[in-house]
């Protein structure tokens, strides 16, 4: 080869100084190419610069391009890559694309680049990645089913569990973990005692506003008392603390759960023979079945206020006469039945959040999706519960 | 010529609140070297990393990357400073909601100079250069041995071809076999892709094979620095009772003499 003594400019100090060269400029010198004709009339293509993931910087399609009638003159041209200063995976595969590597004749290289030349010419072609089959309408449907039935198969196991685990509890009651009911009944009741507050008020307030315009059109200005006091004490009570509480909570639960699978705090606790279901569960359950009644009364309470002021400024019924009509327009019955709400509700909540907590996988995907799931799940199964109650209760409380 | 320095820490100290980590460290990294960062636990060699690629600011001194002041540059240029660096996380940071393929091919993604109609083959190619088959590109993290989680680490870490290589604990969580496999595949990509190295490590094995220099952190300064032949006869005591223990000589034994 004739250009061999006019290697010229190019030292062969190897790819590390080589490289060290170039980085000191600010800018690198680019991929390009030369075409030149040697003594013989064959023609000579020079690779010239940095043949880099930088140094063709976005180019490789055009090189490419302007490359490949070359490439398909075989053996006529000769591929001089002596020039190219530093050659990495990038610009490997851009000439291991047009050239193929396969006939070292057509190509010179310098020595520092010959392995990485030769690794993608022994590359065997990767795998086809299969595609995914097309899902049909029966396809949707069966997943769906497999899914519903999967979600069913672990709520039972999970009830299941539950129970055993409750009843040997029983039998042990020194074994009952106290502090974590206490810790749940803290983080789950009191903590939440500022939004209940607010929401309660405010509905409270919205309901006496509604149904005062609606009164004073018919001068029954005093059922205020029996609108609000039922309203609120049997249905909007209830739900609206377990709603927040389920928001609250419900994520707090799944995400606890789903954190302690990826750090594997579940298996430790498994491994060191403890039950899950006692130590994490069963805690989250009784306390929610224990802190969401009381955040019922408490809504409740607020509420009636909300309303109670609303309708003294717009009807003038005085707080203390409103107070005293309460017992005599709501049965007593339907503030028990807002309570045992309260405990059927916190144990749904409880239940499905830590449901989907603990199907949570590894990952930090599934971590958003499960928790997601649990709160929407939860707030869809109180209103659920509530529409039962409704039904089961038609003849209880209402005058 | 002179190499050129990649990476240069002058008079770094860092402290978080009373507690002192570094200081006043003097450190520089000469390009193709593969520097082995070594220390006793808590002594800062995590941070000390963390500060050269700009996660962490020293309290005082300055850090240079590629001759660059990274207290005074741009966002703009420290992210194209990043993507001439790789990071292999100790844990492997691999993202685990993504495949081993998409983990690879994510920084070739985002770096958005390269075709799409690449990225594929070049995905394969970096699996193949640390010795994974095809067949886990289709796997989660969470279906991944250590061993081949730190080789997927390694691929995405080598994805944007990086000049500069930074490796946290390589080999920690490896049994021997898998750590000397996994010592020889960075020492043939060394060779074949002359990247300039920084190791934090507390392999032997792995100082004697893979590091062309140790420095020592101990006290919260660099104590030692030099060849691994010339760091072993530093007569500072972590150094004695790290090297001259039965391991040590055994490892450094037939280097030292």
């Amino acid at each position: 080869m004739e250009r061999e003594a006019d290697g010229g400019g190019v030292t062969n100090e190897g790819i590390i100084d080589g490289r060290g060269e170039q980085a000191a400029l600010a800018r690198l010198e680019p991929a390009g190419y030369a075409v030149r004709h040697d003594e013989h009339g064959r023609t000579l293509l020079v690779l010239t610069g940095h043949w880099t993931l930088r140094g063709i910087d976005g180019r490789a399609g055009a090189l490419s391009s302007e490359l490949r009638k070359y490439a398909q003159k075989g053996g006529e041209v000769v591929w001089d890559c002596r020039e190219v200063q530093t050659l990495d995976n990038v610009g490997a595969l851009v000439l291991w694309r047009l050239q193929g590597f396969a006939q070292r004749t057509g190509i010179e290289v310098r020595p520092e680049h010959a392995a990485l030349c030769e690794r993608w010419a022994q590359r065997q072609a990767p795998p086809n990645t299969p595609r995914a089959p097309r899902t049909g309408p029966i396809d949707t449907l069966m997943s769906l089913e497999r899914g519903l039935r999967s979600h069913a198969l672990d709520f039972t196991a999970l009830v299941g569990q539950i129970v055993l685990d409750s009843g040997r509890l029983l039998r042990r009651p020194n074994r009952i973990p106290w502090k974590d009911v206490s810790a749940t009944i803290y983080e789950a009741g009191v903590r939440a005692l500022g939004i209940t507050a607010l929401v309660g008020a405010l509905v409270g307030i919205v309901m006496s506003y509604l149904s005062a315009l609606e009164l004073q059109t018919f001068g029954a200005q005093s059922f205020i008392v029996n609108i609000l006091g039922l309203s609120i004490m049997r249905e909007l009570g209830p739900l609206l603390a377990a709603i927040l509480v389920a928001g609250r909570s419900g994520s707090a639960m799944a995400a606890e759960l789903g954190v302690m699978r990826l750090t594997e705090e579940l298996d430790a606790l498994s491994a060191m023979g403890i039950s899950q279901t006692v130590r994490l569960i069963l805690p989250k359950i009784v306390a929610l079945a224990i802190a969401l009644p009381l955040l019922v009364i408490w809504t409740d309470a607020i509420a009636l206020l909300g309303g109670m002021v609303a309708a003294h400024i717009i009807l003038g019924i005085s707080i203390p006469s409103f107070i005293h009509a309460i017992p005599s327009a709501v049965p007593v019955v339907n503030f028990l039945l807002g309570i045992v709400k309260g405990v059927v509700f916190g144990i749904v909540v409880a239940l499905i959040a830590c449901h989907f907590g603990l199907r949570i996988q590894p990952n930090t995907l599934s971590l958003g999706v499960e928790t997601t799931n649990a709160v929407v799940t939860a707030i869809t199964a109180v209103i659920f519960v509530d529409a039962m109650f409704a039904i089961a209760f038609r003849g209880v409380g209402l005058p | 010529m002179t190499p050129e320095t990649v990476i240069d820490m002058e008079h770094v100290s860092t402290r978080f609140g009373h507690h002192v980590v570094h200081e006043d460290i003097n450190l520089r990294v000469v390009r193709g070297e593969i520097l082995g960062l070594v220390g006793g636990s808590g002594s800062g060699k995590t941070t000390l990393v963390r500060e050269m690629i700009g996660l962490d600011q020293p309290s005082a001194g300055h850090v240079s990357l590629f001759g660059e002041r990274l207290d005074r540059i741009g966002p703009g240029a420290l992210a194209m400073l990043r993507n001439r660096c790789g990071v292999l996380f100790q844990g492997g940071a691999l993202f685990s909601a993504l495949t081993v393929f998409e983990n690879v091919a994510f920084p070739l993604q985002e770096y958005r100079a390269i075709e799409p109609t690449l990225i594929r083959d070049l995905v394969y190619m970096k699996l193949t250069q640390v010795g994974l088959g095809p067949e886990v590109a289709p796997r989660l993290p969470a279906e991944l041995s250590g061993g081949m989680v730190k080789r997927v680490a390694l691929a995405r870490a080598l994805a944007l071809e990086p000049e500069l290589l930074f490796l946290d604990e390589p080999t920690s969580g490896l049994d021997p076999v898998t750590a000397q496999a996994f010592v020889h595949h960075l020492q043939g990509l060394h060779r074949e892709l002359g990247f300039t190295g920084v190791v934090i490590t507390h392999d032997l094995d792995l100082m004697r094979d893979l590091c062309t220099a140790l420095a020592i952190l101990a006290d919260h300064r660099i104590v030692a620095r030099g060849t691994p032949a010339e760091v072993a006869e530093s007569p500072h005591p972590f150094v004695a009772t790290m090297f001259s223990g039965e391991r040590g000589q055994r490892v450094f034994g037939t280097m030292a003499s």
